[in-house]
């Protein structure tokens, strides 16, 4: 860790910019990211998790393109009656505003953790962490409901088939990060609260559960425009 | 150690609040007007350009300030969204394959 500091702390003086500062962080034997290693590796599987949901999206765009029978129309598949009226893909719209709002408060929560308010930082955590279970919730909300209606991963009575399977697949996977996120989220953030990380001396946890948490709302981002909107 | 100014950029990101409310509020802004596309019924290649535009902004904010991307060395930057960009291909291949599939089941159901 004193390693890491001095080197970064090195790097803001004489690393060199652009390309050439490619050329020479990858060069002369030394360590090419100068960031603590525990953000790098998760920016490393953060990149491995892209391949998976991309795999995911492009098995579903290719199961779309190649169906005979119509794709039921998800802005109907997913609109709500709220009070008499028929809004359509409603549900989904609140999932996005309650993913983006927890993405904005773990932004926060990594700023005050660097300005080491251990009480602001774990606040801010846990409501991250709620508006992830929330977000999960509502999304048993959405399962059961298409559940009922008769939508499973081998058919539906809506139209093409593929629609259930990639459905669940993609939702579900997507589900499973989030509420894996609210479990990490929980963990980093009553250690917060226990003074682990002043005891560390380092808040770069908190910043690095940031990482993982941002991009659970930035798969979604993607979900959302390709399986709910398109 | 608490307010040691040199640790602590040394440390981690520091930025204003600020920028992070202002990026708060601007996917709030893409967000909904993503849901309006919808909402009008917009169809066929404006409703597609549009989807695509406001993902694209939405996911550029995300990683850029909220993950901190536009801070990080290009080295990083390189390493991480570069590979992704073959996916592209992958994407352009299935697409391809899922015309091409298409094509062969009409043929098939209509002989």
């Amino acid at each position: 860790m004193a390693e890491n500091a001095v080197t970064t702390a090195g790097e803001s003086t004489s690393a060199l910019a652009g390309l050439p500062g490619v050329v020479s962080d990858w060069s002369s034997d030394k360590q090419a990211f100068p960031v603590p290693w525990g953000k790098a590796m998760m920016w490393i599987f953060l990149l491995s998790d892209t391949f998976i949901f991309t795999c995911f999206l492009t098995s579903y765009m290719n199961v779309r393109i190649s169906t005979t029978v119509p794709w039921p129309n998800p802005s109907e598949v997913f609109s709500l009656n709220i009070g008499g009226t028929r809004i359509p893909l409603i549900l989904i719209a609140i999932m996005t505003m309650v993913l983006i709002t927890s993405s904005g408060t773990m932004a926060m929560a990594v700023n005050f953790g660097y300005r080491r308010h251990r009480a602001n930082t774990t606040a801010l955590m846990l409501i991250t962490a709620a508006f992830g279970a929330t977000f999960v919730g509502m999304q048993a909300f959405e399962w059961t409901k298409l559940i009922r209606e008769g939508v499973r991963p081998w058919g539906n009575p809506l139209g093409a088939p593929q629609f259930g399977s990639t459905f669940f697949m993609i939702t579900g996977f997507h589900g499973l990060h989030v509420s894996a996120g609210v479990v990490y989220l929980t963990v980093v953030a009553l250690r917060v609260w226990r003074g682990f990380y002043d005891r560390k001396g380092s808040y770069e946890t908190v910043e690095i559960t940031g990482l993982y948490w941002h991009f659970v709302d930035l798969v979604w981002v993607f979900i959302f425009a390709f399986f709910y909107l398109w | 150690m608490e307010k040691a100014a040199g640790h602590e950029h040394a440390e981690g990101q520091q930025h204003p609040l600020s920028i992070y409310l202002w990026i708060w509020g601007l996917l709030f802004v893409f967000s909904t007007f993503s849901y309006l596309v919808d909402y009008f019924h917009l169809h066929g290649y404006l409703r597609w350009t549009l989807i695509i535009t406001f993902m694209v902004i939405k996911a550029g904010l995300i990683v850029a300030i909220f993950m901190h991307m536009a801070w990080e060395r290009l080295a990083l930057k390189f390493a991480i969204l570069v590979p992704p960009l073959v996916l592209l291909i992958l994407i352009g291949l299935m697409a391809v394959e899922g015309d091409y599939t298409f094509l062969t089941r009409l043929a098939a159901f209509l002989r």
